[in-house]
C-alpha cells in the first residue's frame, strides 16, 4: 500500500468557503478516499508542531482552501510540505453560480453540494497522483 | 461611543470533534451570544498574514479556543500576535462535564451541538469577565 496522502482544509471561519473546505476534505477522507487519505490539524502546523512537520514533509499533501488567501497551500509551503495539489472553494464557486452557499456554522444545502463537487474533483486528482505515481516508479 | 470588541479565535482542529466543537461554539458566540461584541480571524492567517493580522490579540483582548490540550490556537496567537487575555479548552471542558466524545466530527448530532452551546456559555462568561475585570 502507498503512503497516504494528507489532504489539510484551512477551515476558516469567517464565510461559508471555509466550512465548505472541511467538509469537502472529510468527505474524501472519510468517504470517498478512505484508508489511503488522512487529514491533520492546520493549526498544529501553524504553532510549528514538529511531528505535523514531519508527516508534512515525508507525505504528499493537498490543501484545500476557501478563499485567494491559501492559507492552508501557503502554511504547507512555509513548512516545507510535499505539496502534490491545491484547491479553492472560490474557484469551484465561480463555475456554479447557481449556489449560493451563506451559512457558514452549520452548512446550508448549497454548501453541501458545492463540497460534493470539490470533493469529487479532489478524488479525481487523487487518482491521477497514484497513476503519476506509479508511472514514475 | 463605540461597542467594546473581543476576539475569539478557535483552533478549528481538523484531527477530532473538539476541534469541531471548538469552531461552532465560537460561530454560536458570534452570532447569536454576543454579536456585537465579537471579532474573530482564521487562525491560519497569523502565520502569512500582513502586519494587520499579526495586530489581532494587540487590538483586541483575545480569547483562545482550542479542541485539546495541544492548544494550538493560543500557541499561534502568542507565537505570532500577542499574550491571550483567557484561554478555553474544550477536552478539558466535556471531560469535567463528563461529555467526551459526544459526536461524528464531521457533522455534530444532537449532543454534540449541545456540547458546543455550552462551551459558547464558557466563552460567554469569559468575555463577561474580560469586561468587568479587564485582560
Ligand atoms: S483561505 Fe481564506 S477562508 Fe481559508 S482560512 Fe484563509 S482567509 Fe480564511
Ligand atoms: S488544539 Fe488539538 S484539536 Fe485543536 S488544532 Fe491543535 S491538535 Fe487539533
Amino acid at each position: 500500500m502507498t503512503d497516504p496522502i494528507i489532504v489539510i482544509p484551512c477551515s476558516g471561519i469567517g464565510k461559508a468557503f471555509g466550512t465548505i473546505a472541511r467538509d469537502a476534505t472529510y468527505s474524501v477522507v472519510e468517504d470517498l478516499k478512505k484508508g489511503t487519505t488522512e487529514t491533520i490539524c492546520l493549526s498544529l502546523l501553524v504553532m510549528g508542531d514538529e511531528e505535523a512537520g514531519r508527516l508534512v514533509k515525508s507525505h504528499r499533501c493537498i490543501a484545500v482552501d476557501g478563499c485567494p488567501n491559501e492559507c492552508s497551500k501557503k502554511n504547507l509551503v512555509l513548512s516545507g510540505a510535499k505539496l502534490a495539489a491545491n484547491f479553492r472553494v472560490v474557484d469551484i464557486l465561480r463555475d456554479h453560480r447557481d449556489l449560493k452557499p451563506s451559512a457558514v456554522t452549520f452548512i446550508d444545502e448549497a454548501g453541501r453540494k458545492l463540497a460534493k463537487i470539490l470533493a469529487d474533483k479532489i478524488s479525481t486528482r487523487i487518482d491521477e497522483l497514484d497513476q503519476e505515481g506509479r508511472v514514475s516508479k | 461611543m463605540s461597542t467594546p470588541k473581543i476576539g475569539i479565535v478557535s483552533c478549528s482542529g481538523e484531527c477530532c470533534v473538539e476541534g469541531t466543537i471548538s469552531r461552532i461554539a465560537t460561530r454560536i458566540v458570534l452570532e447569536k451570544l454576543r454579536p456585537s461584541n465579537t471579532v474573530t480571524i482564521c487562525l491560519p492567517l497569523f502565520s502569512i498574514g500582513e502586519k494587520g493580522e499579526r495586530m489581532f490579540a494587540k487590538n483586541f483582548a483575545t480569547i483562545a479556543v482550542d479542541g485539546c490540550e495541544k492548544q494550538c490556537a493560543k500557541n499561534a496567537i502568542e507565537k505570532y500576535s500577542g499574550k491571550t487575555a483567557r484561554s478555553i479548552v474544550v477536552s478539558d471542558l466535556l471531560k469535567k462535564w463528563k461529555m467526551e466524545n459526544p459526536s461524528p466530527r464531521r457533522e455534530l448530532n444532537k449532543k454534540g451541538v449541545e456540547a458546543a452551546a455550552k462551551i459558547a456559555e464558557e466563552i460567554a462568561v469569559a468575555m463577561d469577565d474580560i469586561f468587568t475585570r479587564g485582560r
